[in-house]
């Protein structure tokens, strides 16, 4: 199965929460993988510290125009719906990083002047980290920037006979929707602020549109804030974890330390959400 | 001359909504552009009645006409990014579908069109420090940082128009497209930190990121005391790399009182808050060369 991380609103602890999870659930002994997909920033490694076994470069297939086929017609940059190339009077240029590499051009060009070569755009990296959980995260490279075809390529990681918990991006465009794509479930995790639900309401309707099912964590909690709690409780989402505000924690997350770590509590909220989880979303393993 | 400012952070949460808001109070009147287009913010905290709203079009999407197609799945074949489902009748996923004409290039029955959908919306409102562009995204669509070009164009219309000189940018996390948008071209980033690890190391790719397309940039450490150590680590690459930290801000609750509240900073922070905001909002001036 496939449990997303995502929320909307950045900061909110999707990563706390991914991370944490993952532990929690391999320390019961099932199978997991912690996939960051969260591919411009990715932080879930700064809490597992894990020793990188494998790595694989994502790249895209860019044109390569052939000056000695070419006879400048433009057919080419007609065709290209990004425009990622540009006919002069001596070349045709390429600007590569706006290529989404669909191939357009070549299939338009009537000499078969337009060849492709790979452009690296990100990298897809995995390996175990301490207590024996799988990660693996995707990493776009700077001034780059699509993301999709990274977070592609790292589900392509996905395990079908584990669990597999995916820490998606902030926002709620084509990355994190790329990410959240056949997931069985999502945690969103989200703040009791007028921010935090705004946020979270774009989310939930994203992965509405998707077919996947939105289930919410209460990070930064505080008692008697019900604004996100009456949203949810419209809108049948229900809440099946709160993490308290609390300097503690942040100062622990500040460090790159994890909950579960300090204290043995934490590992049984984890599961308890895990577990009710799986008594909520059908197909899901108990 | 109109300047532009933008204001991005790397990690998500580290603040870049309340300093935006704080930076509107303290260098108004000015236009206020919202391209964290995913997740818009700003129009919380300076509520206002929409007086405009643009619908733009950002990108078209692929359908196929049944009655043309004969199933030969020449399209889904070349489609790059499966988007087209191969089952008859052919169909495309509006949702992985990206626009780019190469189904109805390879359509021998021309049964393919391309409809432009209406994949966002810009809406203009008042703030009590100048106008408010808010930039959002329609669900599922892709091409955010178009929506965030568009957004910057129109802020920058409504300044010439209205005399303002600056524009300020509230940008989104990350490094990706919208962010790429929200930078190339501005006059100043605003690196909104805090002291953790994970803001710590997304701060070296936002840094990476301002230099590659060649913008100045200077910082503003949130949640200052909330970590020593990291702090002094913020402190120190700043000065590696020659990015001014212009501003710390101390951690207090009364600050996440007031955004609870949805209240903007100025006026409902501590003054050990307030303060080094200005500060910050004096350097950035300076900065800009911007003495409205």
């Amino acid at each position: 199965m496939v449990i997303a991380v995502a929320g909307g609103k950045g900061g909110t602890g999707k990563t706390l929460v991914a991370v944490n999870l993952a532990l929690a659930l391999r320390r019961e002994g099932l199978e997991v993988r912690l996939l960051d997909a969260d591919v411009e920033e990715p932080n879930a490694h700064l809490f597992l510290d894990p020793a990188w076994e494998g790595r694989e470069e994502v790249c895209i297939r860019v044109p390569v125009v052939d000056p000695e086929l070419c006879d400048l017609c433009g057919d080419c940059a007609r065709a290209c719906a990004y425009g990622a190339l540009a006919v002069t009077r001596e070349k045709v240029m390429v600007f590569e990083e706006l290529c989404h590499g669909c191939g357009g051009c070549s299939l338009a060009c009537p000499r078969g002047a337009i060849g492709e070569k790979n452009r690296r755009i990100g990298i897809i990296e995995w390996g175990h980290a301490s207590g024996s959980l799988w990660t693996a995260r995707g990493l776009l490279e700077i001034g780059e920037p699509k993301a999709s075809p990274v977070i592609s390529r790292l589900k392509g990681l996905i395990d079908p006979e584990a669990v597999n918990v995916m820490d998606c991006g902030p926002g709620t465009g084509c990355p994190t929707m790329t990410a959240l794509k056949g997931a069985d479930v999502c945690l969103m995790v989200t703040e009791p602020t007028p921010f935090g639900l705004h946020d979270l309401g774009m989310a939930v309707d994203m992965a509405g549109s998707l077919g996947v099912r939105s289930l919410v964590v209460m990070n930064k909690d505080v008692p008697g804030e019900d604004a996100v709690r009456a949203f949810c409780r419209e809108k049948g989402l229900e809440v099946v974890m709160s993490i308290p505000f609390s300097l503690d924690i942040a100062r622990l997350c500040s460090r790159g330390a994890n909950l579960v770590d300090e204290d043995d509590s934490w590992t049984h909220r984890f599961l308890q959400a895990w577990r009710r989880v799986c008594e909520l979303v059908p197909g899901v393993m108990a | 001359m109109i300047r532009q400012l933008v204001v991005i952070s790397g990690k998500g949460g580290t603040g870049k909504t309340t300093v935006t808001a704080a930076l509107a109070q303290l260098l108004g009147p000015l236009v206020l552009a919202d391209c964290d287009v995913e997740a818009p913010n700003l129009g919380i905290l300076f509520p206002g009645s929409p007086l405009r709203r643009i619908e733009i079009q950002v990108s078209r999407k692929a359908s196929i006409d049944p009655e043309r197609c004969d199933a030969c799945g020449l399209c889904a074949e070349r489609c790059r990014f499966d988007a087209v489902l191969p089952r008859t009748p052919y169909r495309v996923d509006h949702l992985s579908c990206e626009g780019c004409g190469v189904c109805g290039l390879v359509c021998p029955a021309q049964a393919v069109s391309f409809n432009a959908e209406t994949g966002a919306c810009i809406t203009e409102s008042m703030t009590p420090h100048g106008p408010l562009l808010e930039g959002r995204l329609a669900l599922g669509e892709e091409a955010s940082g178009k929506v965030v070009t568009r957004v910057r164009m129109e802020a920058q219309a409504l300044a010439a128009q209205k005399g303002l000189e600056l524009v300020l940018i509230d940008g989104s996390p990350g490094t990706g497209c919208p962010v790429i948008a929200s930078l190339t071209g501005c006059d100043l980033a605003l690196l909104v930190t805090e002291p953790t690890l994970s803001a710590v190391h997304d701060l070296e790719r936002v840094f990476r990121l301002v230099s590659h397309f060649g913008i100045p940039a200077v910082a503003c450490l949130n949640k200052s005391d909330l970590n020593e150590e990291m702090g002094e680590a913020v402190r120190i690459r700043c000065r590696e790399v020659g990015v001014g930290l212009e501003a710390e801000l101390p951690f207090r609750p009364e600050v996440v009182e007031a955004l609870r509240h949805a209240r903007p900073p100025l006026g409902n922070v501590p003054a050990e808050v307030e303060e080094p905001l200005r500060g910050l909002a004096s350097a950035v001036r300076e900065r800009l060369g911007y003495n409205e």
